[in-house]
């Protein structure tokens, strides 16, 4: 019975590894967190963390055309900007492949960038291999988010529009969802700025997460598609109509990146589709990887 | 008689030993996650609270191997045993506090993180090292086996340090506050302690020992 199962383990091993080979590994680096890669498949170049990278890529793009974006949450999380379409200081935590800064960079070009990476590995794969570079407005620092965001609140600076794309899908910062932690986001957003979260859709973490961004912003848009991505504000949201007519404004610059205002205005909702009674996530109680991996 | 006080002596010895090497893994579990609101949870940060707990746990053995001179007795090791669970209660009240002035002082987690770790945790993690070599004192009955009860100590210790490591982030920190953890950790110290406190007075070593 066990044999049986080893053969087919084994013959299922065996049609799932041409999908792998396609995949070609064109760079390995070395990381203190994790080892990176850099797979080309024809034009799509991907970031991964894992050396078989299946379903799991990071970030990836077309090297044909670097404006399309491959993954429907990077189109949410650059719709964003819908909410108050001209940031003056914009600040990003995770940098993946820089798709979210590059492309920022295009739409709004009068934009003061920051991008906050723990990673160094990830910074010189990012330039080397996915065209990103560093300029007069756009910055990056090497550091965890939570103590960049958290010496940001203690000078008093604020930011216009703050992305979190710090998660992957097998590992979650904890520090990085919890209510104290959301209140030192909002606390550096300008009274009109606007939080862009790329979360999780699915799991059991889904209402607790759904839950602290309540506590800490009250209404909040939800866009779920494979991604989750959280459209928050520390005042009163931009509505849905005034996001609608800046989306059509950009309009020009979404088709160039592969989606319309259209597509984006199908996904927000304000519905509170979690229990009233779901428990908050603190700095004292934040097993988000536990509640994830269930 | 003499018997039965015996091996409840050497079983009180023993429970402190496993609560102790339980208590500080799950409380270096428990720092990784009080240092991250303010220094992050980057390699530098685990790695400070690790080299913390490592440096504490060595003056511990060489303080506990010192007490283990001065006429030990089990009431000595049951004592020593509940100062460890007190030096829990401070970091309920202080880590914010001492966790914010550290980071006017110093924002760069390497600095921050082995400040924190020093200032919160070295005492609770160093008494636990005192623990193991005044235990093993008290075990050794006859010193040809000496090697022997030591290991007996070594392995009821770490193995509960396993246990401690996989309780704390695999269930605990799903159910509880980090506070509330602390405070259970508090919990069965003393009671363990209060155990071994009674068993010392209630089976009284023989003279000779």
């Amino acid at each position: 019975m066990r044999l049986l199962s080893l053969i087919v383990i084994a013959a299922l091993a065996l049609t799932a590894a041409p999908a792998q080979a396609l995949l070609k590994t064109i760079h390995s680096e070395r990381s203190i967190y994790r080892n990176i890669f850099v797979t080309d498949d024809d034009d799509l170049r991907c970031l991964t963390f894992r050396r078989f990278a299946g379903g799991h890529r990071q970030t990836c793009i077309n090297m044909t055309n670097p404006y399309e974006l491959v993954f429907p949450y990077a189109k949410m999380m650059l719709g964003s900007l819908a909410l108050n379409p001209h940031p003056k200081r914009v600040l990003i935590v995770g940098l993946g492949g820089g798709t979210l800064p590059t492309n920022l960079r295009g739409m709004a070009p009068e934009a003061d960038i920051t991008v906050v990476e723990l990673d160094p590995a990830v910074v010189k794969v990012a330039t080397q291999f996915f065209k990103f570079e560093t300029g007069p407005k756009l910055h990056i620092a090497v550091e965890d988010g939570r103590v960049f965001i958290k010496r940001a609140l203690a000078k008093g600076e604020r930011y216009d529009l703050v992305m979190l794309d710090a998660f992957e899908d097998d590992y979650i910062p904890e520090h990085l969802l919890t209510k104290e932690f959301l209140t030192e986001v909002k606390g550096i957003l300008t009274p009109e700025g606007v939080l862009a979260a790329n979360t999780f859709s699915s799991s059991s973490l889904y209402p607790y997460e759904s839950a602290t961004y309540a506590a800490v912003f009250g209404e909040f848009y939800n866009l779920k598609m494979a991604n989750r991505i959280i459209w928050a504000q520390p005042g009163k949201l931009t509505d849905l109509m005034t996001i609608h007519q800046n989306a059509e404004t950009l309009a020009p610059e979404f088709a160039k990146r592969g989606f319309t205002p259209a597509w984006l205005m199908d996904v927000p909702s304000k519905v509170r589709d979690w229990p009233e009674s779901t428990r908050i996530l603190t700095d004292q109680y934040s097993p988000s990887n536990l509640l994830n991996g269930k | 008689m003499g018997e039965a006080a015996s091996i409840m002596r050497t079983f009180a010895v023993l429970a402190v030993s496993c609560w102790s090497g339980f208590l500080v893994m799950a409380l270096e579990l428990l720092s990784g996650r009080i240092l991250a609101p303010t220094f992050g949870s980057s390699i530098y940060v685990w790695g400070a609270v690790i080299t913390v707990f490592m440096v504490a746990l060595s003056v511990g053995y060489l303080v506990g191997g010192r007490i283990s001179l001065l006429s030990p007795s089990l009431g000595r090791l049951a004592l020593l045993h509940l100062v460890s669970g007190i030096l829990l209660l401070p970091i309920m009240v202080a880590a914010i506090p001492v966790l914010d002035s550290i980071f006017t002082i110093t924002d760069d987690p390497r600095t921050g993180a082995l400040l924190a770790s020093l200032v919160l945790f070295f005492l609770p993690a160093m008494v636990c090292g005192c623990v193991s070599p005044v235990a093993i004192k008290l075990l050794i009955k006859d010193v040809q086996k000496a090697g022997f009860y030591a290991g007996l100590q070594y392995f009821f210790s770490t193995f509960f340090s396993a246990a401690g490591t996989l309780l704390t982030s695999f269930y605990f920190v799903l159910i509880f506050e980090v506070n509330e953890i602390l405070w259970l950790l508090f919990g069965v110290t003393a009671a363990m302690a209060a155990l071994a406190f009674t068993i010392s007075k209630t089976s009284p070593a023989p003279e000779a020992a």
